[in-house]
This record gives structure tokens, C-alpha cells and sequence, in this order.
């Protein structure tokens, strides 16, 4: 099957696959940076003390995590315009990609403050630190090391997911290759260059996550 | 307005439960077949030949760094090139079963990596074959560990089954495109569908979070 893979079509169509590529890189890191906003923003609300607020950010994770991103797209392509919102279908993309991963941030910013033992904060608060101090130099450091590596997997699944967003009509690397199967009639060079960009997006991201934890290695019982 | 609206779609409960039974079927299907792909990946990812670990271990990065809906694609226009035809059903069928075979493979080679060295080292001097450790002694301990990740990609499965609408597949999502197209409410009929998934997924996800807050899996 590879051997007829037609490369003549698959270089005729690169400049495509390189816009759809930078597409869904912008697409990504854009809604990357509004679940890490989201995320944040829940987690907080998680770990406060009201009890309302807490509940309603208990339910906007539970809300996410039980339904498929997909449906959820769909509910706003299909429901924002009821509601008079009339956004490109990008930005509703965007939009659906970063309420979907902030609530998994939320729980992976969570995990990480909630693994800190109250041991530290007792010795922090004995050794004389204020609350700024404690923050700074005890908790967050603790906090957020081993919040990273879950974080750069979560934008792995974030990228996978974008390819979504050609369902919508929004044109990215998914949608990129299918031009390429449809105008040509050749599902397999279009599907395979696409896979590969994919690829190669899926094991720079882990190359970051590896060298990462490789350099942030952890002294103890990991 | 509202309720004609909702009068409307609740008229549409045949097609809604079709839907259902659909994403349920694909699941259940692919969480059996995948299961069996995902226990002989893992075995053959933590075994000794390490040829063997290595190319596993490529087929898996394949599919783990490759959005599921360029994998529906691929089965189902693809494999028809090379003389496979598939209908819309298998070829769900066929990639989801994969994909969660892929994931769970690698959850089952930590298991398996996560059962100390001595457990294995004692089977072998009571004088157990390497396929009755393995099946006595190392799968039992690494099941226990790995069950809450299993149960949590069970949910991600009925999830992932959402994106085999695309080929045109009548599953819960797929019911909820149709019915919108008449009903033009996105909010009511996606909302609706959305509780669909929550009724099967939110039990799964509470079952997973209270074997990881108990840090094992229960007898059960």
C-alpha cells in the first residue's frame, strides 16, 4: 500500500498541510492558554471556602468530564446563535476547546496542591514565614512541580482534539488532508501526510514532557 | 416556545434511543475487544524481547499521537483501497476497539513493571513457567493497580465513541445532529443529549475516583 503512495500529490499539497499545521498550532495554543485560564480559575473556586461557589465549579468539571467534546462543540456551534451570539466558527472552537481543558486542568492543578502535606506548612508556619512567604517558597514550588508533566500531556490531548474543529468547518490540519482526499480522490496521501504532521507535533510535545521530568527529577521516593 | 421546542424533541425519543443503544453497543464492543488487544500489547511492551517492546511500543505512539477522528478516517477509507471494505458499524467497531486497545496496553505494561522484581524472581525458584508467573502470580497484582485507570478509560472510550458520528454512524451524538436540524435549538437538543452521557458516564467516574481515593481496587 505505501509503495504507490503518490509523493508527487503529497509535495504538490505540502503548502496546504503547512497552513493547516500553523492552524492547528494557533488553534491549540490558543486554547490552551484559556484552559490554563479556566483551569485556574476553577481550581481556586474548588478550594475556597464557599460552599456555593465550590459547587458550581465541582459541577462545571463534572459537567465537562462526563460528556464528549464533541457534543459540546456541537451545543455551542449549534446553540450559540439561538442565544444572538454569532461568533466565526474558529473562535466557537476555541472556545469549546478551552472550557473542555480547563476542567481538566482544574483537576490536575488541584491534585498537585492538594498532595502537599499539612506537615510542610506547619514546619513553614513554626519556622516563622508569613503567609506571602509560605505561598512563595513552600506551597506553589511544591505544588506546581508535579503539575507539569500532566499539563503537557493534557495539551497532547488538546491538539489530538483540535482535529474536531474540522467537523465545524474550520479549516485545520484534519480538515487540510481531507481537501487533499477529496479534490484529488486520494484518501490515503491526504490521511497520511496529516497523520504525520500530527506525529510530528505528538513527539515534540513529548520530548518537552520527557527532558522536563528528566531535568526536574524528583530526590526521594518518587 | 420553550416547550413546544422540548414537546418537539421529547417526540424525537425513538431516534434519541436509538442513538443510545448505538454509543452503548460501539462502547461495550470496543471495551471487550479492546481489553484483549490492550492486555496482549501490554504483556508484549513489559516482556523481556525488547525487538518486540520497541515495535509495540511505535504501533501505540501511532495511535496515541494521532487525532481518533483521523483514525476513523483512516479505517474507513483506507483499508477499502487495500480490499478491506468495511461498513460504518465494523469500521467504528474496528477503530475504537484499537485505539483502546493502544491505551490500555500501556496501562497495563505499568502494572505490570509496578509488580516488584522479587514476585516474579520467587515464582521462578518455586519452579512456575514463565506463562504461569505471568498468569498466577504478576497479571493478578497488576490488575489490582490498574483497575481505576481501566475503569477511567472505559469513560473515555463512550466519550471517544461521539467522533464515529462522522461517518455517518447513528450513534447519541449523530441522533442530536439530526434531530437539530429540525429543531433549531442547539442549547435544548445538545443539552439533552449531553445528559445522555452523563447518566452512563458520571458513575464510571465516580466508581474510578473512589478506587483511586481508596488506593486499590475493591474486592469486587
Amino acid at each position: 500500500m505505501l509503495g504507490s503512495l503518490n509523493t508527487r500529490v503529497m509535495l504538490e499539497y505540502l503548502p496546504a498541510i503547512w497552513q493547516g499545521f500553523l492552524s492547528t498550532l494557533m488553534l491549540s495554543a490558543a486554547g490552551f492558554a484559556g484552559a490554563l485560564a479556566l483551569g485556574i480559575v476553577a481550581c481556586a473556586l474548588s478550594i475556597q471556602p464557599l460552599r456555593w461557589l465550590r459547587l458550581s465549579a465541582t459541577a462545571y468539571v463534572d459537567a465537562i468530564r462526563a460528556t464528549p467534546l464533541l457534543a459540546q462543540l456541537y451545543f455551542l456551534y449549534f446553540g450559540l446563535p439561538r442565544l444572538g451570539v454569532v461568533l466565526p466558527e474558529a473562535l466557537i472552537g476555541v472556545v469549546a476547546l478551552s472550557l473542555n481543558s480547563g476542567a481538566y486542568v482544574a483537576e490536575i492543578i488541584r491534585s498537585g496542591i492538594l498532595a502537599i502535606s499539612r506537615g510542610q506548612v506547619e514546619a513553614a508556619i513554626s519556622s516563622g514565614m508569613t503567609y506571602l512567604q509560605r505561598m512563595r517558597l513552600i506551597i506553589l514550588p511544591q505544588a506546581l512541580r508535579p503539575t507539569i508533566s500532566p499539563l503537557i500531556g493534557q495539551a497532547i490531548v488538546l491538539v489530538k482534539d483540535s482535529s474536531l474543529l474540522s467537523l465545524i468547518s474550520v479549516v485545520e490540519l484534519t480538515r487540510a488532508g481531507q481537501m487533499i482526499a477529496i479534490d484529488r480522490f486520494m484518501p490515503v496521501e491526504g490521511l497520511v501526510a496529516t497523520a504525520l504532521a500530527y506525529l510530528l507535533l505528538y513527539y515534540l510535545l513529548k520530548l518537552v514532557a520527557g527532558a522536563w521530568s528528566h531535568q526536574n527529577r524528583l530526590p526521594g521516593p518518587a | 416556545m420553550f416547550w413546544l421546542q422540548l414537546n418537539r424533541v421529547v417526540g424525537y425519543w425513538p431516534v434519541l434511543l436509538k442513538g443510545l443503544g448505538m454509543t452503548v453497543a460501539l462502547s461495550v464492543l470496543a471495551l471487550l475487544i479492546g481489553s484483549v488487544i490492550g492486555f496482549a500489547l501490554g504483556i508484549l511492551r513489559a516482556g523481556p524481547n525488547r525487538t518486540l517492546s520497541r515495535a509495540v511500543g511505535l504501533y501505540v505512539d501511532f495511535f496515541r499521537g494521532t487525532p481518533f477522528l483521523l483514525q476513523v478516517f483512516i479505517v474507513f477509507f483506507i483499508l477499502p483501497q487495500v480490499g478491506i471494505e468495511l461498513s460504518a458499524f465494523t469500521a467504528g467497531v474496528v477503530a475504537l476497539s484499537n485505539v483502546a486497545g493502544c491505551f490500555i496496553g500501556e496501562i497495563v505494561a505499568a502494572g505490570i513493571q509496578s509488580v516488584p522484581a522479587g514476585q516474579k524472581e520467587a515464582a521462578a525458584a518455586s519452579g512456575f513457567t514463565r506463562a504461569q508467573q505471568m498468569r498466577l502470580i504478576v497479571l493478578p497484582q497488576a490488575v489490582r493497580v490498574v483497575t481505576p485507570s481501566l475503569v477511567g478509560q472505559f469513560v473515555l472510550l463512550i466519550k471517544d465513541s461521539s467522533v464515529v458520528s462522522a461517518i455517518g454512524l447513528l450513534d447519541l451524538t449523530r441522533s442530536g445532529w439530526m434531530i437539530v436540524q429540525n429543531v433549531p435549538n442547539g442549547l435544548l437538543v445538545f443539552g439533552i443529549v449531553g445528559l445522555g452521557y452523563f447518566v452512563i458516564c458520571y458513575p464510571l467516574i465516580w466508581l474510578s475516583r473512589r478506587m483511586e481515593r481508596r488506593g486499590q481496587a475493591p474486592v469486587l
